[in-house]
C-alpha cells in the first residue's frame, strides 16, 4: 500500500509540445492518501486513462514525477513499481486453471510452493471464489474473469495499489452493480490503495471515497461524492455529475444578492467576483416551484419513477427542475426558487468561494 | 404448422450443377475407369476391386507414400515453428511492418513451375548461385544425382515457397491479442517464454490449425515443383505420390490402376485432414474448458 504523488505531472504525445492543447494530461499537482479508494471520473477522451497508465508504469510520463511514498518511481516499469491492474477487457491465462491463474504473479517472482498454496487459498476466498479453482478459466463468464484478474494483484501481499480501467464496461448489467459492491467491500476489509478508472458517474460515486473529476486533460476537483454533489468547483463537474446536471444561468452579482433575468434575490452569504462572465448554478434537486420567485413556463414532464423531472423555460433558458413523488406539479405557468444553502457561483467557470468561506480558510 | 415451400430449392440449384461439373462428374469418371479394364480402342471390360487390390499390393505404391509422408512431415516440422518464429520478431506496426509482410507474400505470388524453374537454375554448380557456392566450398552438392541433395533441395524449396504461409498466419493470430494481455503479463513479471507458452501460443491455436491443414494438404498433394526440379529423381528419390499417379496414368496410360490409385490418395488425404482437424478442435474445447 503506498500514498501516491503526482509531482508536476504532464504528458504530451507530440514530442514538440507548442500550446496547452497539445497535452493530453496539464500539470497536475496531487497527493493520493494511502488506502483510499480513488475514482476518476470523465468523458471519453479526457485523459483519464492516460493518467492511469502513467501511474501503473505502462506509460512514461513526457513531464514531471510519479512517486510512491516518497519514492520516485517514474523510470520504474510496471512490474518494480509492483502494482496490479485489471484492464477493460478480462485478462485470464486460457489454459491455465483458476488457481494457477492466481499462483502465476508468484510463480513468477519464485515464492516457495507452500506460501503460493497459502495465499492462493486466501485469495480464493476473498473473490469468492474458493469452489472453483480448479476449473479452466477459459469457459468462465466475464465477471468471473475479472475477479481473477482481481485476484492476481491481491495475492501479491506487498502490492502497492490496485488499479482499474473501466472493468465493469463488458460485464452483464445484472452482476455490475454486484461486482461493485464487492470491490468496495474488499476495499473496506483490506484497504488497498485503489483506482477506478470510469466514465459512468454512478461506478464512480458508489465505489469511491474521492473522486477525480476530468476534463480536457485536466482534473478539475478531486473530492467526496457529497463535495462533487453540494460544491462542484467547476461548472462541468456541475452538470457532468447529476442526473440530470447542474442548472446554470447568467447572473450578476451584487455582493449578497444575484440578478437573474432581471429579477435580484438574495443569496444568502456575500461573494467577490472579477470582471469575468458570472453565472449561479444550481442543482435541479434544489429547485422549488410555487407562488414566489423567478417566473417560469414548464414544457415537459419526465416521470423517472421515484420521482419527476420538470424541465421549464425562464427567460428564453432552460432548466430543470426535481419534484418528488406525491408533490403537485403546475401546469403551465409557475414560479421558481432556489433552496438556500443549495446555490453556487461561477466565475469564468470557476466556483468562487463564499467570503465568509474564505475567511474561514 | 410449418409451411413447406419447395421452391427454395430453385435456389440451390446452380450450385448443384457447379459443383456436379466441378467435382462429382470427374470424380465419377475416375471412379469409372477405377473399376474397368481397357485393351485400347476404347472399349473397357469389367475389373470390379481388382486394380485397388493390385494396388493396395504394389510395393511402388507404398514406397511413394512413405516419401510422400515424410516429406510432409518435414516440412510441416521446419515451417511451422519457423513460420511463428519469424511472426513473432515481425515488427508490430509501421511502414517497416507493411514491408515486411509484402516481402514475406512475394513467395506466395510466384507460380509453382516458376518456383521450380528457379531453384533448379540457383542449385546448378554450374551457373546457379546456391549449387556454384556449395561447390566452390568443396562440398558435394548435386541433386540430380545426389539422394540427399535432391531431397534438401526439394525440402529447401517449399520452406523457402511456404514458411510466409504461416508465419502470416501467425502473425494475424498474434496482432488479434489485445495490449492488456501483454501488460497483464508484464504486471505479473512472466518471463518471454511464458507469455509465449500460456498468451500467444493459445491465442494462435485457430489460425495454426489452418496453417498446419493447408500446409498438410497441400504438400501431401505436391507435384509442380519437385516435377520441375528433380523430375522425381534420381531414380525414383524424390517421385512422391502425386508425380508417381502421372507417371502411371499418362506416362504408362494404365488408366484402371492409376484410377484406383488416385482415388485411394484422395481418401488418404481426406482421412488425415479430418483426423487432424477434429484432434485440433477437441483440443480446443479442452482449452476453451466448455
Amino acid at each position: 500500500m503506498a500514498e501516491i504523488t503526482l509531482d508536476k505531472l504532464a504528458h504530451t504525445y507530440l514530442s514538440e509540445p507548442r500550446s496547452a492543447d497539445d497535452f493530453a494530461l496539464q500539470e497536475m499537482n496531487h497527493v493520493w492518501r494511502d488506502g483510499e479508494a480513488y475514482a476518476l471520473l470523465g468523458p471519453s477522451g479526457c485523459g483519464k486513462s492516460t493518467l492511469l497508465n502513467i501511474i501503473s508504469g505502462l506509460l512514461v510520463p513526457s513531464h514531471g514525477r510519479v512517486l510512491f511514498d516518497g519514492r520516485d518511481v517514474t523510470a520504474l516499469s510496471t512490474a518494480e513499481r509492483n502494482i496490479a491492474q485489471v484492464f477493460q477487457f478480462p485478462v485470464v491465462y486460457d489454459t491455465m486453471t483458476v488457481r494457477e491463474n492466481l499462483a502465476f504473479p508468484l510463480k513468477n517472482r519464485g515464492l516457495p510452493a507452500a506460501e503460493i498454496a497459502e495465499r492462493v487459498g486466501r485469495v480464493g476466498r476473498m473473490i469468492g471464489m474458493e469452489g472453483g479453482l480448479d476449473r479452466r478459466a477459459a469457459g468462465l463468464t466475464a465477471d468471473a474473469k475479472q475477479k481473477i484478474s482481481l485476484g492476481r494483484g491481491m495475492v501479491r501481499d506487498d502490492v502497492n495499489a490496485l488499479l482499474f480501467d473501466e472493468p465493469l464496461t463488458v460485464i452483464d448489467p445484472h452482476m455490475k452493480w454486484e461486482l461493485r459492491t464487492q470491490l468496495k467491500q474488499l476495499h473496506r476489509d483490506f484497504g488497498h490503495t485503489m483506482i477506478y478508472v470510469t466514465h459512468d458517474q454512478t461506478e464512480a460515486l458508489t465505489f469511491a471515497d474521492r473522486v477525480v473529476v476530468m476534463n480536457d486533460g485536466v482534473v478539475v476537483q478531486i473530492g467526496t461524492p457529497e463535495e462533487l454533489f453540494e460544491r462542484p468547483r467547476h461548472t462541468f463537474v456541475g452538470y457532468f455529475i447529476g442526473s440530470p446536471g447542474m442548472n446554470l444561468f447568467e447572473a450578476r452579482i451584487e455582493g449578497a444578492r444575484a440578478v437573474v433575468a432581471g429579477t435580484r434575490f438574495d443569496l444568502g452569504r456575500s461573494y467577490t467576483t472579477g470582471p469575468g462572465r458570472t453565472q449561479i448554478g444550481v442543482r435541479p434537486e434544489y429547485i422549488r416551484l410555487g407562488d414566489h420567485g423567478l417566473p417560469a413556463r414548464v414544457t415537459r414532464v419526465e416521470d423517472v419513477g421515484r420521482h419527476r423531472i420538470v424541465r421549464l423555460e425562464m427567460d428564453g433558458q432552460e432548466l430543470a427542475a426535481v419534484v418528488p413523488e406525491g408533490r403537485p406539479v403546475p401546469d403551465g405557468g409557475t414560479h421558481v426558487q432556489f433552496v438556500e444553502g443549495g446555490v453556487n457561483v461561477y466565475e469564468d467557470d470557476w466556483r468562487v468561494t463564499p467570503d465568509e468561506e474564505r475567511e474561514a480558510a | 404448422m410449418k409451411t413447406r415451400n419447395e421452391k427454395a430449392w430453385l435456389l440451390v440449384l446452380p450450385v448443384l450443377i457447379l459443383v456436379a461439373f466441378s467435382a462429382v462428374v470427374p470424380l465419377m469418371t475416375v471412379v469409372n475407369y477405377s473399376v474397368q479394364d481397357t485393351f485400347g480402342n476404347n472399349v473397357f471390360f469389367w475389373a470390379g476391386l481388382e486394380w485397388f487390390d493390385e494396388m493396395l499390393h504394389s510395393e511402388r505404391m507404398w514406397n511413394a507414400l512413405v516419401r510422400q509422408l515424410a516429406f510432409s512431415g518435414i516440412i510441416l516440422a521446419i515451417e511451422v515453428p519457423l513460420g511463428i518464429f519469424v511472426a513473432l520478431n515481425m515488427p508490430k506496426k509501421g511502414a517497416w511492418s507493411s514491408l515486411c509482410l509484402v516481402l514475406m507474400a512475394l513467395p506466395l505470388l510466384i507460380p509453382w513451375n516458376v518456383v521450380g524453374t528457379i531453384w533448379q537454375i540457383f542449385g546448378r554448380v554450374d551457373i546457379g548461385l546456391l549449387g556454384h557456392t556449395l561447390d566452390a566450398m568443396g562440398i558435394d552438392y548435386n541433386y540430380t544425382q545426389g539422394f540427399y541433395a535432391a531431397w534438401i533441395t526439394v525440402i529447401a524449396m517449399d520452406v523457402w515457397h511456404w514458411t510466409s504461409l504461416v508465419a502470416l498466419l501467425a502473425y494475424a493470430g498474434l496482432r488479434s491479442i489485445p495490449d492488456a494481455y501483454y501488460q497483464a503479463a508484464r504486471i505479473d513479471q512472466a518471463s518471454r517464454w511464458s507469455v509465449f507458452r500460456y498468451i500467444e501460443l493459445p491465442k494462435m491455436r485457430g489460425v495454426l490449425t489452418i496453417a498446419i491443414l493447408l500446409r498438410f494438404m497441400d504438400s501431401f498433394k505436391i507435384y509442380t515443383e519437385p516435377f520441375v526440379l528433380t523430375g522425381g529423381g534420381p531414380g525414383n528419390a524424390t517421385t512422391f505420390l502425386s508425380i508417381d499417379l502421372v507417371k502411371m496414368a499418362l506416362g504408362q496410360f494404365d488408366l484402371g490402376p492409376a484410377a484406383a490409385f488416385s482415388l485411394m490418395y484422395f481418401l488418404v488425404i481426406m482421412v488425415i485432414s479430418y483426423v487432424f482437424y477434429i484432434v485440433m478442435t477437441n483440443l480446443d474445447k479442452q482449452e476453451g474448458g466448455a
